[in-house]
C-alpha cells in the first residue's frame, strides 16, 4: 500500500517539477552552449521568459484543428511521463509517447505551409529512426529484470548498465534526437533558416508554440529518466550515481551538439539503424543466450 | 511584470540594402556583441517574431513582401529601420525604382541611421523598440479584456488607451 502511494506522490512531483526541471535544463543548455562559443548568453531563465512572453502574445493558428492537435501533444506527453514516474509499464510509456509525437506531426501535416510540410516528414524519418532502438531498450529490460514495470526494474540486484552496455550506447544515441540536438536536429532547426525557417515548428504562435515548450520540457526530464533506469538499483547510494549519469548524458549531448554540423536525412536513418542494430540487437542476443 | 522585453526575437529582412547594414546585424550576434545575453533571438520565422528589423530602402519589388512579413508578425510588434536607407532611402533615394525609406511601406517605430548602422547603434535601436513594444502591449490588453472599449476606440482613437491609464491609477 505505502508502494502505491509513494508512485502516486512521484507521479504527481513529476507533474510539477517537471516543467521546471526541464526549464532549468534548457536554460543551462543556452548558457554552456554560449559559453563554448566564447559569449555570455541569456540568463539561465531565459526559456522561462520565453514561454510567459509566447503566453502574453497573439496567437495566430492557420486551421482549427492545429491547437487541437498540439494539444493532444503535449496531454500524451505529460501522460506517458505519469506512467513512467508512477513506476508503470515502460510498454505503455514507449507507446504513449509514440501518439503523442504522432499528435505533433499531423498537427504539422494539417497546414499547407511547404515549410511545416516538409518538418513533418522529417520528423516522421526521425521517429522511423529511434522508434526501434526505443523498443530494444524495453526489451532489453524485460530480458534482465523479467518485467516491463519500471517499479520492479528500479528494485533489480545489480547495476542494469554492466548487463546492457550496448543498449545504453543505442539510447544515448537515439536521445540526441529526441532532444534535437545536432547532427539529428533536422525537423526544427533552430539555425537553419535558410533552408526550413523552423520547419516544423514554422506555422505555430503564441500560446500554441508555448504549449509545444512545455512539452518538450517534460519529454526531456523523462527521457532523462531512461539514463537513470540504467544506473539505478537497489542499493541506497545508486540513485546519486543515476542522477550523475542523466547529468551527464544531456552534457554530453550538449558539447555534441556543439561539435557538429545537421547531417542528411539518409545518413540519420541509416546511422541510427546500424547503430541500433550493431550495439543494441547484440546486446538483446548477450541477454537471450550467453547471460 | 511584462516578459516581452526580457525576450525579443526579430526576424531580418534586406529590403533593397547594399548587405553593408546586414553584416552589421549579424555582427550583433557574434560573441563580441552577443545579444542573446538580452534574450535577443534571430528566428527567421515572422510567426515567432516580435520585432521586424528592416534594411534597405523600398521598392516596387519589395513592398509586398515587407507588407507580409509585417502581416504575418502577431501583435504586440515593433518595425526597426536600421541605416540610411531604410530610414529614408539613403543614396538611392534618387533612383527610379526607388518608392524611399521603409515608412512608405509600413509604420516604421524606431529608426537607426549610420551607412552601415553600427553594431552598437543597432543594439540601441533594438532596447529603445523594446519600451515601444511594452507600450503597444499595455494598449493591447484593453480591447481583449473588455470588447466595449474596443468598439470605442474604433470610434474614437485613444480612448483605450485613456482607459488603461484611468484603470492602472
Amino acid at each position: 500500500m505505502s508502494e502505491m502511494v509513494i508512485n502516486i506522490i512521484s507521479g504527481i512531483a513529476y507533474l510539477i517539477l517537471a516543467p521546471v526541471m526541464g526549464g532549468l535544463l534548457a536554460g543551462i543548455d543556452r548558457k554552456i552552449s554560449a559559453r563554448m562559443q566564447r559569449r555570455v548568453g541569456p540568463p539561465v531563465l531565459q526559456p522561462f521568459y520565453d514561454v510567459f512572453k509566447l503566453l502574453e502574445k497573439q496567437t495566430v493558428a492557420v486551421n482549427e484543428t492545429q491547437s487541437f492537435y498540439i494539444f493532444g501533444f503535449l496531454l500524451f506527453v505529460i501522460l506517458s511521463g505519469l506512467f513512467f514516474f508512477a513506476g508503470g509499464d515502460m510498454l505503455l510509456v514507449i507507446f504513449t509517447l509514440t501518439l503523442a509525437s504522432v499528435c505533433f506531426i499531423v498537427a504539422a501535416f494539417s497546414s499547407n505551409s511547404p515549410y511545416s510540410q516538409i518538418g513533418a516528414e522529417r520528423e516522421l524519418v526521425q521517429t522511423m529512426s529511434y522508434e526501434p532502438m526505443l523498443l530494444l531498450v524495453a526489451m532489453g529490460f524485460y530480458l534482465h529484470c523479467g518485467t516491463f514495470s519500471i517499479e520492479g526494474i528500479l528494485q533489480s540486484s545489480r547495476m542494469n548498465f554492466i548487463y546492457m552496455p550496448g543498449i545504453f550506447i543505442g539510447l544515448s544515441y537515439i536521445l540526441l534526437i529526441k532532444f534535437r540536438k545536432s547532427p539529428f536536429d533536422l525537423s526544427a532547426s533552430h539555425e537553419a533558416h535558410q533552408e526550413l525557417i523552423q520547419g516544423i515548428l514554422t506555422e505555430y504562435s503564441g500560446r500554441t508554440l508555448a504549449m509545444i515548450e512545455v512539452a518538450h520540457w517534460y519529454e526531456n526530464v523523462f527521457l532523462l529518466g531512461f539514463v537513470y533506469l540504467f544506473f539505478a538499483w537497489s542499493a541506497p547510494w545508486s540513485p546519486v550515481l543515476g542522477l550523475l549519469m542523466c547529468a551527464l548524458a544531456y552534457f554530453g549531448d550538449i558539447v555534441v551538439d556543439n561539435c557538429c554540423s545537421r547531417v542528411k536525412w539518409e545518413h540519420m536513418l541509416a546511422s541510427t539503424w546500424l547503430v541500433t542494430l550493431v550495439a543494441g540487437f547484440a546486446n538483446i542476443v548477450f541477454l537471450m543466450y550467453v547471460k | 511584470m511584462s516578459y516581452i522585453k526580457k525576450s525579443p526575437w526579430l526576424v531580418h529582412y534586406d529590403g533593397s540594402s547594399c548587405n553593408g547594414c546586414d553584416i552589421e546585424v549579424l555582427a550583433c550576434l557574434t560573441p563580441l556583441y552577443d545579444v542573446e545575453r538580452f534574450g535577443i533571438v534571430n528566428t527567421g520565422n515572422p510567426k515567432h517574431a516580435d520585432i521586424f528589423l528592416v534594411t534597405g530602402g523600398v521598392n516596387n519589388q519589395n513592398l509586398p513582401v515587407v507588407r507580409q512579413i509585417y502581416e504575418q508578425i502577431p501583435d504586440p510588434k515593433v518595425v526597426i529601420a536600421v541605416g540610411a536607407c531604410a530610414c529614408t532611402g539613403g543614396v538611392f533615394h534618387d533612383c527610379y525604382n526607388m518608392i524611399g525609406g521603409m515608412d512608405k511601406a509600413i509604420p516604421v517605430d524606431v529608426y537607426v541611421p549610420g551607412c552601415a548602422a553600427r553594431p552598437e547603434a543597432i543594439i540601441d535601436g533594438v532596447v529603445k523598440g523594446l519600451a515601444v513594444l511594452e507600450e503597444k502591449q499595455k494598449a493591447l490588453a484593453v480591447p481583449v479584456r473588455d470588447s466595449r472599449a474596443l468598439r470605442e476606440s474604433e470610434l474614437e482613437p485613444g480612448v483605450a488607451i485613456n482607459q488603461s491609464q484611468e484603470a492602472g491609477k
